[in-house]
């Protein structure tokens, strides 16, 4: 059986903590990327992946990464909702890899909204 | 769906809405037989028998959103064209378990894809849940379980950048190390 690397989970743990003491603890956005069979099937995890990607090599901390379901618009996912605290959250059609490092370089860190992937403002009603 | 790591992230998306908190994913990779088997398992609120035989109906959701439901029926059609096929079982208040076998070397087959993507993209939208992978070839197998990793961990949330980037580099290596050849 191939064994996990248990020790190296100290280690992160260790550096997580001493992170967050340092850090006074608001998050600046929150990004959900829907993840309904519609979305999967058409790239929502590679749009993840990249997101995960560019938040690592940015080493961004305060910024928190979410999957939502199906919202009916199938035919435009991927989807990406991108929501600056205190701001009104845009979503995002037609994601792709890089549409999504894009919209996190100019959007996420600089406030940027990228109009040209924009599908709406505000928020859907989740049933 | 072009890998099947991408309808193992559509089902175990099903469990969480089914309100589970452990769900159970094995892979088992049997050349000897030319089969491959997927099993997922969960504890969420499980079916009747009235909506277990409509599941695989492409027109039956339980979504108010749209009309049809094609995670399932997609799972079915991908087994079916390798010579296998798709076994559902569910109670009502006890769970869901899913069986699916495929035909190993089959043409048709879709690869199993990137495995470590989906285990880390269900930990990111529901970092509570506990995910236990096990995959399977010849004897010799890997096992992630987020049980042990939370031990470890203590009050760091496991959808945590850096425990995701670990788990990653885990189930890469883990699947290398078993020669997973799916």
């Amino acid at each position: 059986m191939a064994k996990l690397k248990i020790e190296d989970l100290k280690k992160i743990k260790e550096r997580v903590h001493a992170e967050t003491a340092l850090r006074d603890g608001e998050r600046r956005a929150k990004i959900t990327v829907h993840m309904g069979t519609c979305g999967i099937a058409s790239g929502a995890r590679d749009v993840m992946d990249a997101l995960m990607k560019v938040i690592e090599e940015a080493g961004v901390i305060d910024v928190a990464i979410t999957t939502s379901g199906c919202m009916g618009l199938c035919s435009r996912e991927p989807l990406v909702t991108v929501e600056l605290i205190g701001q009104e959250p845009i979503k995002y059609e037609y994601m792709d890899a890089n549409k999504m490092r894009q919209v996190f370089k100019k959007h996420v860190l600089e406030g940027e909204i990228q109009t040209p992937f924009v599908l709406a403002r505000g928020a859907e009603i989740v049933k | 769906m072009l890998e099947l790591s991408l309808h193992v992230l559509d089902i175990a998306e099903n469990s969480t809405r089914a309100e589970a908190k452990h769900i159970f994913i094995t892979i088992r990779e049997n050349p000897e037989e030319d089969r491959l088997t997927l099993e997922i398992r969960d504890d969420g609120i499980g079916m009747t028998e009235e909506t277990l035989a409509k599941v695989l109906d492409p027109f039956y959701t339980t979504k108010k959103v749209r009309r049809v439901g094609l995670g399932l029926p997609m799972l079915g059609e991908a087994a079916g064209k390798t010579g296998g096929g798709l076994i559902l079982e569910s109670k009502p208040g006890e769970g869901t378990r899913i069986r699916v076998t495929f035909g190993l070397a089959h043409i048709d087959r879709q690869p199993l894809g990137d495995i470590a993507g989906t285990l880390v993209t269900i930990l990111t939208g529901h970092p509570k849940i506990e995910l236990i992978y096990r995959h399977e070839r010849g004897g010799r197998s890997f096992l992630l379980d987020t049980r042990e990793i939370r031990e470890e961990i203590g009050d760091i949330p496991l959808n945590h950048p850096e425990i995701l980037a670990w788990i990653r580099l885990q189930v890469d290596e883990g699947l290398m190390e078993i020669e997973a050849g799916a």
